[in-house]
């Protein structure tokens, strides 16, 4: 006998707070890109985190410059299903002056090809904020 | 630590998908495969199970593991599943292998499966991604196919690696997989058709990376005298290690490479390590298990490797991380022939072929990716963040 196969619908709203990281997204808002340094050693993280991953002391935030450059890239063609219909996409991770970690982001406004590892980018901030990290993305400088 | 040998091994032909065939019955066909091997084995020398799967969304059953075991008759042994991203199946195997070396138990039974053909593969693709970070990573573009691309964008950057290099992993897989019946995508290709298949995140295309599978794979486990009993040719695991990083690629940090015991500082004056383009997991793993085993130089003292190649360019990066050639000749060594297989005609000029095979079976870009599914004899399960690597000998 064949497999009987039935479809199976399955959705679900979660409530998910961003608790610690809170003040980065709210940072978006108000075109502010906030990493964090620790109050210990110093250590600085272009995406936050409260606790230091090196010496576990507290971190402060900290303001980002608004300009970093490319430390890799790629072009999706696909994607998972809920970014496929934002495809093709450029994702980057970006390095900043003065941080010792990197940012992933999405770099807009320039064709697949004309992308470096090196290349200034500058971020930009949605005037409407959706309070994701999507409210941030870069450009060429 | 008692010494812990593998006395058998059953797998399922990893598919697309099996409809026709739910966890418990993919389990069950490995087990019997496995048991099969072994006459004088009974059950009633087994004295628990670990299982594996990665996805609670791909399965969406919960406790699927214990419903495995119980359909296995295993019922009232000890159970416990395992996740631990790419790398669950190996982490399988380890816990396994642990709850023998401890004494713990005299023999046990290492099981895994994923069924991913359940969604489509976008969904699919999606469900993965729920594994980076969901406040910074998955909401930018949620697929782990942009991030490898990532990495090895670096990887080509610091190194001069190129898609050239990386598309003869492909090649090599796809053609070892002729050699191995249970291979679920074994073909002859070329460079230049691997890289004009479809691109997916640039530089990665379609023949790059490993596809979605519904499979399970079964290891028997035990001790030495339960081994000596039922197997003529057990097989010793003389090394297991394991590593993890950080789990967002951007929190990676750029410092000292960790050096295996062939190695010296000065080789690595320059390199800031692991950045995004070094697994520093899967050399962590790695150290671990050479150690164990006293293996003091892989390239001269292991036969052959089987490695994670979810992607072509993991396994590039992957022969860096487990020490078969230094930080930044992973292009240059597949390029030189040493990980194909000998005397199989790839259709590529290849000066050093067959040295040290690397993914005889196929791997999985060729056999497929049934994520929790890979304790197979092999023991081939590395992820990203968390590594396992086990060593045979
Ligand atoms: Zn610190």
């Amino acid at each position: 006998m064949d497999p009987l196969i039935i479809n199976d619908h399955y959705e679900i709203d979660y409530r998910h707070s961003y608790a610690e990281d809170s003040p980065f997204f709210v940072g978006l808002s108000k075109g502010q890109l906030l990493g964090s340094r620790c109050t210990a050693c110093g250590y600085t993280y272009a995406t936050p985190r409260s606790h230091c991953m090196e010496c576990g002391a507290p971190t402060a935030w900290h303001e980002l410059p608004l300009t970093g450059r490319v430390h890799t890239y790629t072009t999706c063609h696909y994607g998972g299903e809920q970014f496929l219909k934002e495809t093709p996409f450029t994702l980057i991770l970006v390095e900043f002056d003065g941080a010792d970690t990197l940012f992933l982001s999405r770099l807009k406004d320039v064709e697949p090809h004309g992308v470096r590892i090196g290349m200034p980018v500058l971020a930009r901030f949605a005037k409407t904020p959706t309070y994701r990290v999507t409210d941030v993305w870069f450009e060429p400088v | 630590m008692s010494p812990v040998y593998m006395i058998s091994g059953g797998i399922t032909k990893f598919a697309k998908a099996h409809p026709d065939k739910d966890f418990r019955l993919m389990v069950k066909e490995a087990y019997d495969y496995a048991l099969r091997d072994v006459p004088p084995f009974s059950k009633d020398m087994i004295d628990g199970a670990v299982g594996s799967y990665f996805s609670d969304h791909f399965t969406r059953q919960l406790k699927a593991a214990s419903m495995a075991q119980d359909y296995l008759g295993l019922c009232p042994k000890p159970s416990k599943r395992i996740e631990g991203g790419g790398a669950t199946g190996g982490l399988c195997f380890q816990s396994a292998w642990e709850a023998v070396a401890s004494g713990r138990m005299n023999c046990c039974v290492a099981f895994g499966f994923e069924t991913m053909s359940r969604v489509n593969t976008w969904k699919g693709n999606e469900f993965i991604a729920l594994a980076s970070d969901t406040n910074f990573d998955f909401p930018v573009g949620g697929f782990y196919t942009g991030y490898y691309a990532m990495m090895v964008r670096r990887h080509m950057h610091e190194y001069g690696t190129t898609v050239e290099q990386m598309a003869m992993v492909s090649v090599k897989n796809h053609m070892n997989a002729l050699y191995n019946l249970y291979a679920q995508k074994a073909k002859r290709l070329t460079i230049k058709q691997v890289r004009e298949s479809p691109m997916v995140a640039t530089p990665l295309t379609m023949e790059d990376i490993c596809t979605m599978s519904d499979g399970a794979a079964v290891c028997i486990l035990a001790a030495e005298d339960v081994a000596a009993k039922v197997c003529n040719r057990p097989v010793k695991i003389t090394g297991v290690g394991s590593g993890s990083d950080a789990m967002r690629m951007a929190d990676r940090p750029h410092g000292k490479v960790i050096l295996l015991a062939h190695e010296r500082e000065s080789d690595y004056a320059h390199l800031k390590y692991p950045g995004v383009h070094s697994f520093r997991g899967g050399r962590m793993a790695a150290k671990l298990a050479y150690e164990m085993a006293g293996i003091r130089n892989p390239i001269e003292e292991l036969s052959f490797v089987e490695l994670h190649d979810a992607y072509t360019s993991s396994e590039i990066q992957t022969y860096e991380d487990l020490g078969l050639c230094k930080y930044g000749e992973g292009g240059k060594f597949v390029e030189s022939g040493v990980p194909f297989m000998p005397g199989v005609d790839y259709g590529l000029e290849l000066p050093k072929q067959g040295r040290l095979p690397v993914n005889p079976s196929g791997g999985l870009l060729a056999c497929g990716h049934p994520v929790g599914s890979s304790p197979s004899g092999s023991c081939r399960a590395p992820s990203r963040s968390i590594w396992a690597t086990t060593s045979f000998r």
